[in-house]
């Protein structure tokens, strides 16, 4: 079967779940009320989608290594914190917790600027090595995780249901009034990635053969850098942390479709994560009855995916 | 003509490349010997621009790197290191194509396929372009690699240790094919290599290095010299005519 068979199969599943988390349950009384709670869903998971596989996509390709998700830098838990932080010391009522669309400008610009100055300290350090930079991900995404918990113990319990609510990864609850930022956010990346794809391919050859074919290798992979925490930034700030899914979806689209090109692979992936976030909603509303929320399920199964990398690997 | 002045490149306090001022003509290869931590490889990547310089310049066509522009750099200038390793899953053919990516961005025209197919056959890699390079040898690896770099068609083309992982015939092949290259199509090959009888076979010039430092640089003749040698490889040579050419015998 050709990648572009496959790549067929792949849309037409993504469109048949899509068009069934659309319809499913739909009659003559209902529908304007279901389709109003529905469509904005589907909409937030695709760009979630795009934005988790894109950005999954280039950083195992900047850092040659396809067990790494851009939240080793710890990512997520400076989300956790931030949040923390503004209702800790500010309070729910404040206008950085009301006025979402500023909280997410103010979000995204930290975790940018946080992402810069601690890949650049590294970078310049340890010359690149990767292995330096999980450690430090994994340390300061600690320290944040903790910082985020002592706060959460001691905060005011109503003020706690609030942060709650941001805490796990959710599209029942997905912060709809920052669907539009998002939308266009997203949506510039996605424009000026588009360019990009060709030279990420050569970026995979390694940096030497990189800069042999004439690629501006360090200002590349710091463009390339700042819109992988756009992305993710944008989608955590969207729905929550959802460390697994990147590492799920472009792993399993290198093994599916044994392709060179990063066009192929971020279609792919990005199909592949249509498939698994609408799959996995319907999975939760309609047979475990919001019992359990998405982002366990997905880190169930890419929890259970990257410790068979792991083993792989080896 | 690459012209290098005072370039310097330390690591820590050591001083790999000392104040080293060379000029390599066109149209010739150029080879550049001397022992383990003599430099070479280092002043090959500097002047390839593969690592920054601590000081000094480097001209190539009397432009210095820093005012090169990257794109039309690559299509100048080529380097290939010892060892490449990528985790994409790619034929050869594939690989050699990325050779063309400094002139089409990765859309490659009839005429730039037609570039690739030529590399291939000019490597003997035409009945096995649609291997995967994770099922060659080290040596058909290595052949692969340089095909690529012959397919980015630059006039200049830097060379670091070609003959790792080669046999004795694919050695000579690859060493016939670069004179080839510098004769009929006029391009200027630069490379780093250890074994010292081939420098003296095939090359125009060669740049004899230690410690960081160019020791001397003239033609084969002139380098491959009994008190030169033993000085910097700090071992005894014996030298040969054989067939015009000199050839060592240290061991």
């Amino acid at each position: 079967m050709s990648n572009k068979q496959r790549l067929i199969i792949l849309t037409v599943l993504a469109v048949a779940v899509a068009g069934l988390y659309l319809t499913i349950g739909l009659n003559a009384r209902n529908w304007d009320y279901a389709l109003s709670r529905r469509l904005p869903r589907i909409l937030a998971i695709i760009i979630t989608g795009a934005a988790i596989s894109l950005s999954t996509a280039i950083f195992q390709t900047i850092t040659h290594n396809r067990i790494l998700t851009p939240s080793v830098m710890g990512l997520d838990s400076l989300y956790m914190l931030w949040q923390t932080v503004i209702i800790f010391f500010s309070g729910s009522s404040s206008l950085l917790v009301r006025n979402v669309n500023l909280n997410f400008i103010v979000t995204v610009l930290l975790m940018v600027g946080f992402t810069l100055l601690v890949f650049k300290t590294i970078m310049r350090r340890e010359a690149g090595n990767v292995f330096f930079l999980l450690l430090v991900g994994l340390i300061i995404g600690t320290l944040f995780q903790s910082l985020s918990s002592f706060m959460q113990m001691i905060i005011d319990p109503n003020e706690f249901t609030i942060l709650q609510g941001r805490m796990f990864a959710s599209f029942n609850s997905i912060n709809l009034n920052i669907l539009t930022i998002a939308v266009i956010s997203c949506g510039v990346v996605f424009l000026l990635s588009w360019r990009y794809f060709s030279v990420l391919d050569v970026l995979a050859l390694g940096r030497d053969q990189a800069v042999n074919l004439g690629v501006a290798y360090d200002q590349l992979v710091w463009r390339l850098l700042v819109m992988v925490v756009i992305l993710v930034s944008t989608a955590t700030a969207l729905v929550g942390p959802l460390t697994f899914l990147g590492l799920l979806v472009v792993n399993l689209a290198w093994q599916l479709l044994a392709a060179y090109r990063h066009r192929t692979i971020i279609l792919g992936a990005f199909l592949l994560s249509i498939i698994t976030l609408v799959g996995g909603q319907l999975f939760v509303e309609h047979i475990l009855n919001f019992a359990v929320p998405i982002s366990t399920l997905i880190n169930l199964c890419g929890g259970i995916y990257f410790i068979r990398l792991l083993v792989k690997e080896k | 003509m690459i012209e290098v002045r005072n370039v310097t490149k330390s690591y820590g306090d050591l001083k790999v490349v000392d104040e080293v001022c060379i000029r390599i003509p066109k149209g010739k290869i150029t080879s550049l010997i001397g022992p383990n931590g003599a430099g070479k490889s280092t002043l090959l990547a500097v002047i390839s621009r593969l690592i920054p310089k601590d000081g000094g310049e480097v001209y190539i066509d009397q432009i210095e790197l820093s005012d090169w522009d990257n794109r039309e750099l690559a299509k100048k200038i080529s380097i290939l290191k010892q060892t490449n390793h990528t985790d994409l899953r790619l034929t050869i053919r594939e690989l050699v194509s990325f050779g063309r990516f400094p002139h089409c961005r990765g859309n490659l025209t009839k005429a730039d396929w037609d570039q690739v197919d030529l590399a291939i056959s000019y490597m003997g890699l035409a009945d096995i372009q649609d291997k995967y390079l994770d099922q060659l040898s080290g040596g058909q690896r290595q052949r692969a690699y340089i095909a690529m770099v012959i397919a980015q068609d630059t006039e200049y083309i830097l060379l670091d240790e070609p003959l790792n992982n080669l046999d004795m015939k694919h050695s000579v092949e690859i060493m016939k094919m670069l004179r080839r290259l510098v004769e009929d199509l006029g391009k200027t090959v630069i490379i780093v290599i250890h074994d010292i009888n081939f420098a003296s076979c095939y090359s125009d010039f060669i740049i004899a290095m230690n410690n960081g430092a160019v020791v001397k640089v003239g033609t084969a003749n002139e380098i491959i010299d009994r008190s030169l040698l033993t000085d910097i490889y700090d071992l005894d040579f014996h030298i040969e005519t054989v067939n015009n050419n000199r050839i060592c015998i240290y061991y």
